[in-house]
């Protein structure tokens, strides 16, 4: 539908320019400073024009942050989605056990980041953590402190608690607005399970689930947090992630102008897979309205 | 194919219904004779979806039996009816071709590809759609897309029945009439039985061999498209069929005559009437005379095109009379008078016949 | 009050909505808007409501310039084919919306609301709630909150559209008697030739973006200026067949022949497509003159009281409307006739070059 173009309108949004510009825009421009030029103190800076670029670009320890964060967003994508996708089948329709589920859904959504990561850093300890205590006493080695693959699976375990939710309410969300008629006719049809899924549900939840993708897409992929409050990036560098990297880099060890440099390039990133996003849902509304 | 039999069928949607005014259906005995073209009539909220859904096992009747030939089916399951259905909004897989969709319910049921694909084509063929056959179903217009279902519906030569839920609503005028004739000539040609559910009087009486009112949870005729119009059984029947509705009268009747309130009316035969006695005539039957009948006043006169539709009264009441294009309307055309034998009598809304 | 449309178009991404368009509507009167789906109507509709901004062209509300004024500024109602309430306020409430954001007094608006719901028979349910209504209801409870205000413009798109074929018959008579009630210019959009002629007052066809016909509307029924029209605003479509004139003589299809009378005599000789309504086929011949078709049974329909035949005829589609119910046989070849005084006949591009002779009398009636 058309809107009618007014273009007094602008002016409502002058007072969010001028916000986000002292919010963002002038801090942005600070790392962009930081980032073209070196600096020892005393507000002396000397120009060093893509260097730290180049450096950010060429450096092992990026690309082995970089590698992690993929994996990690991979894995996360590749367990959240079908097992939301999955809930959100199960759950109930209508009634009282309806709106239970749903209540009961958001609760994780709810718990802010750092407490997550406290819940699971103490809930895992082996000397005094449920889990911990608990897969000790079966026999197994666990120690996310010492090893880095149950690192790993800790932190998966804890995002996959924390943000499944939100993909199985958005896929939810999607499978409610089928209207009956379509799961009369596919009986009719004599469709099996699998077949309802594939042509009826999958394609009708397309649109949100894309949604849902990005999201956590997103947030997996700037995570910094739980695995901070959780492992601190280690043992070792196992769980460093970009955004832990990058503020190893910039509070630890005062590298500003790498850091800035690879800020940049980390919003660049993000930036461009969103706007890849955008552009594959916009032209499949196109589609549809055709 | 078979025949379907509703034995002492009802339904309630509440767990203990009480009243007979908590059943959205009241116990009924039906039978649809196998290869009939059927339609059932009715306002919203008088039955007719829910027995749609009972018929096609989407809803477990509350009491009796549904039987299709000899096998009582009441329990069984929709897939294992072996119906088709067609819906008010067009219902297709959206990803798959048009070709996908039409062999879909063949597929399903593990059909020989070579026969299927005879099937999807003949098919295509009668809906005209075997030009669009490889196109995806998504970008469709609504008739296009309810061409498909309709197509889907009767891909399946063996069907015990063919159900529609409203299949026209979203259809326009123009592309209404294509459909309709197509499934007529659908239903020549493949014989199915049909149960055509509707609101839509054009569509019922032009659809149906048999044409079965529901009102208020209650089946008040069935009868073909001819006795509906003529001989309405009760006074909804007379409302709902035709356009405007019959003309109904307070009256009382004693013998060959009806007083009402303007004067009396002749009646074709000898009646004894008590309760609410109302006379009920046609528009179509009631010619505007310059001294005969009873006197009216006419406030309005519309003219829709193939006739025109005089909206008058008569002592209070009022009264609808169809004129044929182009008649005159004189200042003289006080007076109304009903074709007698035209005229039905009815008594607490249920027509009666009279003795001649 | 005038609503003056002058040369107004719209497309949006370069594709043309509305054709260049040129409409006056008085105060007072009933404008229905007659056209198939996606013809335009519901985009000329938002024109007129300042919805939309016209791509050129003006909008004049009388006589002032209007054409970049915001909705709100314009006292415009409209009324969806959705049945469009505040489903958490009564039905009282809901009258009284449009009302209450115009900070009327409070005893004003207690007496618009009750006049608007006399007007629409609503009194009784006053207080209950939106969705307690039935669909008929609840359509002129969306009416009454588009009255009440007294809006000089009144736009109507599709309303009975979503209703029991019924209720559609019973609002189809009130809503001219509304109309008549509140003084406003109506906008009336419908993809139903019966509805406007029940609507009566001035129709306007429409046909992929563009208006092809305005006028009172049993003129514009009886005499189309095009096929486009009249194929529009025929429900049975018109039938078509081929015709000739030569030599003093109307030659139809595969040779039915009459002499060129009345309004085809002056006609020159030369190809023509003639055109003529459903009812105006006959199984019997009606008159003197009346042409004869061998056609052959497709389909029959029968209403109860009246039949439609399904036919082909030199390849072509008709449709008749037969009195009495007519049991014909499939594929079975009948005569069909017709009386030339039922024909029209419309050019090589499609204009009406001349009416058919009924419609001429028909007016002076």
């Amino acid at each position: 539908m058309e809107k009618t173009v007014n273009n007094k309108a602008w002016f409502l949004v002058l007072p969010v320019l001028v916000i986000v510009a002292f919010s963002a825009v002038i801090p942005l421009m600070t790392v962009v400073n930081y980032a073209f030029n070196d600096t020892f103190g005393n507000n002396q800076f000397f120009w060093a024009g893509f260097e730290w670029f180049e450096d950010t670009v060429t450096s092992s320890r990026m690309h082995d942050a970089l590698g992690r964060q993929i994996l990690f967003s991979g894995i996360i994508l590749a367990i959240e989605v079908p097992l939301g996708i999955f809930i959100a089948l199960n759950m109930p329709k209508k009634g009282f056990w309806a709106s239970f589920c749903l209540v009961l859904m958001a609760l994780p959504l709810l718990i802010p980041f750092n407490v997550v990561g406290t819940i699971w850093q103490i809930f895992g300890r082996v000397d005094i953590g449920l889990l911990g205590r608990t897969l000790a006493s079966l026999g197994i080695d666990y120690n996310y402190t010492n090893d880095w693959l149950d690192a790993w699976i800790t932190i998966v375990v804890m995002d996959v608690w924390h943000w499944t939710s939100l993909v199985a309410l958005l896929a939810y969300a999607g499978l409610q607005s089928i209207p009956q008629a379509y799961y009369q006719a596919a009986k009719i049809d004599q469709a099996s399970r699998w077949a309802i899924f594939r042509y009826i549900e999958l394609p009708k939840m397309q649109g949100v689930l894309l949604i849902a993708v990005l999201l956590r897409f997103m947030d997996s992929f700037m995570i910094y947090t739980e695995p901070f409050v959780l492992t601190g990036g280690g043992p070792g560098n196992s769980t460093t992630f970009l955004s832990i990297d990058l503020v190893k880099m910039a509070v630890g060890q005062f590298d500003l102008g790498p850091a800035a440099a690879f800020s940049l390039m980390y919003f660049l990133v993000i930036l461009l897979v969103s706007w890849v996003f955008y552009t594959v849902m916009t032209n499949m509304d196109r589609e549809n309205m055709q | 194919m078979a025949q379907i039999t509703l034995s002492n069928l009802a339904h309630s949607y509440l767990a203990q219904p009480k009243s007979d005014a908590d059943y959205a259906l009241k116990a009924m005995d039906h039978v649809w004779e196998d290869g009939g073209a059927y339609a059932l009539l009715g306002s919203s909220g008088c039955g007719k979806t829910t027995l749609l859904n009972i018929i096609s096992g989407l809803l477990r009747p509350s009491q009796g039996r549904v039987l299709f030939g000899d096998r009582d089916v009441t329990e069984a399951p929709t897939a294992a009816r072996n119906i088709a259905q067609v819906f008010q909004f067009p219902v297709v897989y959206d990803t798959m071709t048009v070709r996908q969709n039409l062999a879909f319910p063949l597929r399903n049921r593990g059909m020989d590809p070579g026969y299927i694909a005879g099937r999807v084509n003949h098919i295509a063929a009668m809906i005209g759609m075997e030009e669009r056959l490889d196109r995806k179903a998504k970008g469709l217009t609504a008739d296009a897309k309810q061409k498909i279902s309709l197509g889907r519906g009767m891909v399946r030569e063996d069907v015990n029945a063919i159900l529609f839920d409203e299949p026209l609503t979203v259809i326009d005028p123009h592309m209404k009439w294509e459909l309709r004739t197509q499934l007529k000539s659908l239903h020549r040609e493949f014989g199915h039985t049909m149960i055509y559910v509707t609101h839509d009087q054009t569509e019922a009486l032009t659809f149906a061999d048999k044409v079965v009112v529901m009102y208020d949870g209650r089946v008040v005729q069935m009868g073909t498209p001819e006795e509906l119009f003529e001989r309405p059984a009760h006074t909804f029947v007379g409302y709902f069929i035709g356009s405007p509705g019959m003309n109904l009268l307070s009256a009382e009747v004693n013998g060959a005559q009806a007083r009402v309130l303007g004067g009396t009316v002749d009646l074709p035969a000898s009646y004894k009437a008590s309760g609410k006695v109302q006379i009920g005539i046609r528009p179509e039957h009631v010619q505007l005379t310059a001294g005969d009948g009873l006197p009216v006043k006419i406030n309005r006169v519309e003219d829709i095109g193939r006739h025109r539709l005089v909206r008058a009264e008569t002592a209070g009441q009022s009264l609808n009379i169809v004129l044929p294009e182009g008649a005159s309307l004189g200042p003289d055309l006080t007076h109304a008078r009903f074709t007698p034998e035209k005229i039905s009598v009815y008594a607490d809304d249920w027509r009666i016949e009279g003795v001649r | 009050m005038t609503l003056e449309l002058q040369d107004v178009t719209r497309s949006v991404n370069g594709r043309v909505q509305i054709h260049p368009t040129s409409l006056v509507l008085e105060r007072g009167t009933m404008n229905v808007l007659l056209g198939p789906t996606l013809a335009g109507k519901t985009s000329l509709m938002r024109l007129m409501a300042g919805l939309d901004q016209p791509s050129a062209g003006r909008v004049l509300w009388n006589g002032a310039d209007v054409t970049g004024q915001r909705v709100q500024d314009r006292g415009v109602a409209m009324v969806y084919q959705q049945f469009i309430n505040y489903p958490g306020l009564t039905v009282y409430d809901n009258i009284a919306s449009p009302l209450r954001i115009l900070k009327r007094p409070a005893a004003e608006v207690d007496r618009a609301v009750r006049e608007t719901a006399e007007m629409l028979r609503l009194t009784p349910m006053l207080g209950r709630k939106p969705l307690e209504l039935s669909g008929g209801q609840q359509q002129r409870c969306a009416l009454a909150r588009a009255l009440v205000k007294g809006a000089g413009l009144v736009l109507l798109d599709e309303p009975l559209a979503n209703l029991d074929y019924k209720l559609r018959e019973e609002l189809r008579v009130e809503i001219p008697r509304i109309f008549e009630a509140s003084g406003a210019i109506f906008v009336y959009a419908t993809t139903e030739p019966e509805e406007a002629l029940l609507l009566g007052g001035q129709t306007a066809t429409l046909w992929e973006g563009r208006v092809t016909q305005i006028g009172p509307t049993t003129q514009v029924y009886r005499q189309p200026s095009d096929m486009v029209t009249a194929r529009v605003f025929s429900d049975p479509p018109m039938n078509f067949a081929s015709a000739r004139i030569a030599q003093g003589q109307l030659i139809l299809g595969d040779g039915a022949t009459t002499a060129a009378q009345g309004a085809f005599s002056g006609l020159q000789d030369g190809e023509y497509t003639a055109g003529f309504r459903a009812n105006h086929l006959n199984l019997s011949k009606v008159s003197e003159n009346a042409l004869g078709f061998p056609c052959k049974v497709l389909v029959t329909e029968i209403t109860g009281s009246e039949t439609y035949l399904h036919l082909s005829y030199a390849g072509q589609r008709w449709v008749a409307l037969v009195h009495g119910v007519q049991q014909l046989a499939a594929g079975a070849t009948i005569s069909i006739w017709i009386d030339p005084r039922h024909i029209y006949l419309f050019d090589g591009s499609g204009t009406l070059a001349a009416p058919a002779g009924y419609a001429l009398t028909e007016k002076a009636a």
